[in-house]
């Protein structure tokens, strides 16, 4: 593995921009994702899935298949048999209440492109060729999948998934509403969206004798597909062990193990061979997704532009048969000071597959709609928005009545708005022009929370003064090898080449799914911690060691740098942690970070823990054919400690484009004539291409927090979406005139 | 032909037949400067070739239907999405896949720019773009900031890694033009 800066010996690693230590692997080709681990013998899946939404499946047809020779089996609900009743053994770490899809479990259809079949041949081509012989018949029940027509059905969850915090209305939100000098009202719209990480979910699953597994499985957290394999199918923990690498990207989409594990493992304990199942692009659309979700805004403010009241109402859908929850409309009683707060949210079953996380679920939502309402009430009080934003500035969590562990959001406004050039924005709505094309720019804010999340590592360093660290984490591409080897490495003193850290193996000390933006802070701290632990047994050998400098030196008075122990006072009294090792005749220095060891948790729950962000968004209208891009965004965030700028700023980047994405391109078309999605590929459900990636700046501002943990880091990965697709959608209308509050902003949509 | 490897599929346990339909087509492929000699059904595509049976992940797959170019390798030089073509087609024509890109240990300078420009986060679509920025390279088509993002826009990355992608070839393309700019 490479590292850039490695000539450099100076080992204070932790904000330097230094490469993915996993670069090289990367540009290669030789880091391998789940469905790439070959082996001789290894058979292949092709799934099956269903075209219907409900219903029943009334006879199946597998002969025709079966047939050909090469293929092993078909299997279906008529042939699948043992499988655990309870819901519980098919629980995942997202804990949605109800009861989790079960595939083969029983004639029933749920949803469209339900898994019904699988087919496993000797090779890719003779299963696809197989799967297409399956007949299988189906009986069409009435079905309901339009949220739109059933806004009213709507119901408030009593319990929600992990994470989930039920809405707080505080004050007379309606009395304020009423007397309220300036008030808007709006309602907002956006459809299904898809995670469509590029790498498609595939598990491969190598058997061997007696039930004992390995299986590469693209998934968020190896312990979560470890622990449904064994509850499932009821193996030993010590039987199966779940290895991830590489994950090519997911967004939320690993957070629950899909269906392709499920698969894979039936058909290698039924077949006793190892079996590879990877889904296509069209099944990519068949579980979860970002739900449908209807908005509605009231906002009601003084002559001099202070919030009043905020009335806000979500209702979203779910599936049938469990309750999807998100944190849609909280951040609505959050982001300003305000003390009349009215929050509503609501759920919908449809008979869809329940939705999924993706990327700031809830927040990408409920932060959208509430910054739009916030351009709209800008306009209506004929002030600025971004002056808006700094006359109900809040420095307390008005929702928790607490401080914030930080917050500098107020640098974010500042610094963005100085580097964006905000202050030469015209304010009138279609006042900016470049020959044809309108010009408009618009801002947002933005805010996420920054979890801390019970984490271990372990770490082991040997006399060639080489440290491994490990953790059962992920890297979906958020740079966890890198940021995780440069803290290990500056709290040790060594150079980064002499450190490796290894995730993505569940046989690695616990970690939880990497989701939330919680992964640097809460493996970040783990690694601190277990790395504080190695230097400690490191300096008692040193101590010991004949002829020490360091017997009447305590730890506090030296320092771990460059590979060397050396005393603070006299830096001629040093020596190599390497030598350390070799003199006293140890194998190895090995320590687990103790359990948790949260030592400020009491402390840490008397703040509000988020990250803040500001987006400036400037957007060119056709101003004949209604084409919009956007062509130039600044996003500035603070999110406590930058481990890695570069890292970071490529997160930052990406949200950025994911914002975009949402704003202008992303939508899974739902016919509800057929209960279907219907653009289930990448040709038809858009994303942006390298031709509509604007100028991005990213700005990082300062802010040091020493509650929320001893990095003071916070987590990158969902901030920079959020406000993101709410700044363009108001560039679009300070381009335009026009309101547009149904997403994605598409042409016909403008004019 | 010298030194062609006769590969034996990966799915066919040793001694057994390998199972068709119908019969399978001995083809023979030069990757990266070997030869392979695969026996394989006709309906194969160039891409399920490397990864199932020559063992060349490196080239990824995506959507299989031509729409996201993770698969993109050269064909005699030229991009080509490996999906959307058959290996059988392929036939004694030169390829050259990500494995084959760096000389030995030395990386290619668009490997190392997009290292250094850190040009991707979960880097399954790295191969695919670094292939095709090779291939526009040739092309000789791009001659501004605005024509790299245009020409390279077959390429999807759903990290967003599209800025940094942009300067990686950029800065190639400049040092290609200013040998001193290195």
């Amino acid at each position: 593995m490479n590292a850039s800066n490695t000539t450099n010996t100076d080992t204070s690693y932790i904000g330097r921009p230094v490469n993915r230590v996993d670069g090289v692997l990367k540009v290669t080709g030789k880091a391998q994702y789940a469905g790439e681990y070959n082996t001789s013998g290894l058979l292949h899946g092709i799934v099956i899935c269903s075209p219907i939404p409900r219903g029943k499946i009334t006879s199946v047809s597998t002969s025709d298949a079966l047939k050909v020779k090469g293929v092993k089996k078909v299997f279906t609900h008529e042939n699948v048999k043992g499988l655990p009743w309870f819901d519980l053994s098919y629980k995942d770490m997202e804990l949605l209440p109800g009861s989790p899809f079960r595939p083969f479990y029983s004639n029933e259809i749920l949803f469209s492109q339900q898994p019904v079949a699988l087919v496993v041949a000797e090779s890719l081509e003779l299963a696809r060729y197989a799967s297409t012989l399956v007949r299988i018949q189906y009986e069409t029940a009435e079905f309901e999948t339009s949220l739109e027509r059933n806004l009213k059905k709507g119901f408030t969850p009593r319990r929600g998934k992990t994470g989930y915090e039920k809405p707080k209305s505080r004050g007379k939100a309606e009395r304020a509403l009423k007397k309220a000098d300036v008030k808007v009202e709006a309602a907002y719209f956006h459809g299904a969206e898809h995670h469509n990480p590029m790498e498609m979910f595939s598990s491969t699953v190598l058997y061997e004798n007696d039930d004992k597994l390995t299986i590469y499985d693209k998934t968020q957290g190896v312990l979560n597909s470890q622990s449904y394999v064994t509850r499932v199918f009821g193996l030993k923990s010590k039987n199966v062990r779940v290895l991830s690498p590489f994950v090519g990207g997911a967004f939320g989409s690993g957070l629950r193990p899909q269906y392709q594990l499920f698969m894979s493992v039936l058909a290698a304990l039924d077949l006793k061979q190892s079996v590879r199942v990877t889904l296509t692009r069209q099944q990519m659309f068949s579980f979860g997704h970002r739900p449908i979700t209807w908005q509605k805004l009231e906002l009601g403010a003084n002559k001099e532009g202070r919030l009043m009241g905020i009335s806000h109402t979500a209702i979203s859908e779910t599936s049938r048969f469990e309750t999807y929850t998100e944190n849609v409309v909280n951040w609505s009683g959050r982001l300003y000071e305000c003390e009349n707060v009215r929050l509503d949210y609501q759920l919908v079953p449809l008979d869809v597959n329940s939705p999924l996380d993706m990327r700031a679920p809830g927040a990408a939502t409920g932060v959208l709609a509430l910054e739009c309402a916030m351009d709209e009430l800008a306009y209506a009080l004929n002030i600025d928005p971004l002056e808006l934003r700094l006359k109900n500035y809040t420095e307390i969590d008005p929702a928790m009545k607490r401080a914030f562990s930080s917050k500098n959001l107020m640098d974010c406004y500042k610094q963005g708005a100085e580097h964006f050039g905000w202050e030469k924005r015209s304010y009138q709505p279609r006042s900016m022009k470049d020959g044809k094309h309108l010009i408009g720019w618009g801002m947002s804010s933005g805010m996420w929370d920054a979890m801390m999340m019970p984490a271990r590592a372990k770490a082991r360093l040997t006399p060639d003064g080489k440290l491994t660290v490990s953790s059962a984490t992920a890297d979906i591409g958020t740079g966890t090898y890198t940021i995780m080897t440069q803290i290990a490495a500056e709290t040790l003193g060594l150079p980064l080449n002499d450190v490796t850290f290894m995730l993505g193996d569940s046989s690695f000390v616990f970690a939880p799914f990497e989701g939330g933006s919680s992964t640097a802070a809460s493996v970040g701290t783990a690694v601190l911690y277990v790395c504080q632990n190695i230097k400690e047994e490191v300096f008692k050998l040193a101590q010991k060691i004949d002829g020490s400098p360091f017997h009447n030196t305590s730890i506090e008075k030296v320092v771990f740098a460059n590979g060397y122990i050396t005393s603070e006072d006299d830096p001629q009294q040093t020596i190599a942690i390497a030598e350390v090792l070799q003199r006293s005749g140890v194998k190895f220095i090995e320590e687990k970070s103790t359990d948790l060891k949260l030592k400020n948790l009491i402390k840490q729950g008397k703040y509000s823990r988020n990250t803040h962000s500001a987006v400036f968004v400037e957007v060119k209208v056709d101003e004949d054919l209604g084409m919009i891009s956007v062509t130039r965004v600044v996003s500035a965030v603070a999110a406590g400690t930058i481990i890695n700028p570069k890292t970071s700023r490529s997160q930052v980047l990406g949200g950025v484009i994911w914002g975009i994405s949402m704003a202008l391109h992303e939508d899974t078309f739902l016919d509800n004539n057929l209960g279907r999605f219907m653009n289930h590929d990448l040709a038809e459900y858009h994303i942006p291409v390298h031709a509509d990636n604007p100028e991005i700046e990213v700005i990082f501002v300062r802010e040091k927090d020493e509650i929320i943990n001893p990095l003071g880091v916070k987590g990158l990965g969902e901030i920079g979406i959020i406000g993101v697709a709410s700044a363009v959608a108001n560039a679009v209308f300070h381009a335009t005139g026009k309101r547009v509050r149904e997403f994605p902003i598409t042409l016909d949509k403008v004019f | 032909m010298e030194n062609i490897a006769e590969i034996k599929q990966p799915g066919i346990a040793q001694g057994q037949q390998p199972a068709s339909e119908g019969q399978l087509l001995p083809v023979q492929l030069n990757i990266n400067g070997k030869n392979y000699l695969l026996h394989l059904e006709p309906w194969t595509s160039l891409l399920d070739a490397l990864r199932e049976y020559l063992d060349l992940t490196g080239t990824k797959k995506g959507c299989d239907h031509g729409q996201c170019g993770a698969c993109t390798i050269l064909a005699d030089g030229k991009r080509i999405n490996s999906c959307l073509t058959l290996a059988v087609m392929y036939d004694g024509i030169p390829l050259t896949t990500i494995e084959g890109v760096a000389e030995g240990d030395t990386l290619h300078p668009l490997q190392q720019a997009f290292i250094d420009h850190d040009a991707f986060q979960c880097g399954y679509c790295t191969p695919g773009q670094i292939c095709s920025a090779i291939g526009m390279m040739k092309e000789g088509r791009a001659q501004s900031s605005n024509d790299i993002h245009e020409l390279m826009s077959g390429n999807l990355c759903r990290c967003g890694a599209y800025s940094n992608i942009h300067d990686a070839i950029e800065q190639v393309m400049e040092e290609n033009i200013n040998p001193e700019k290195k």
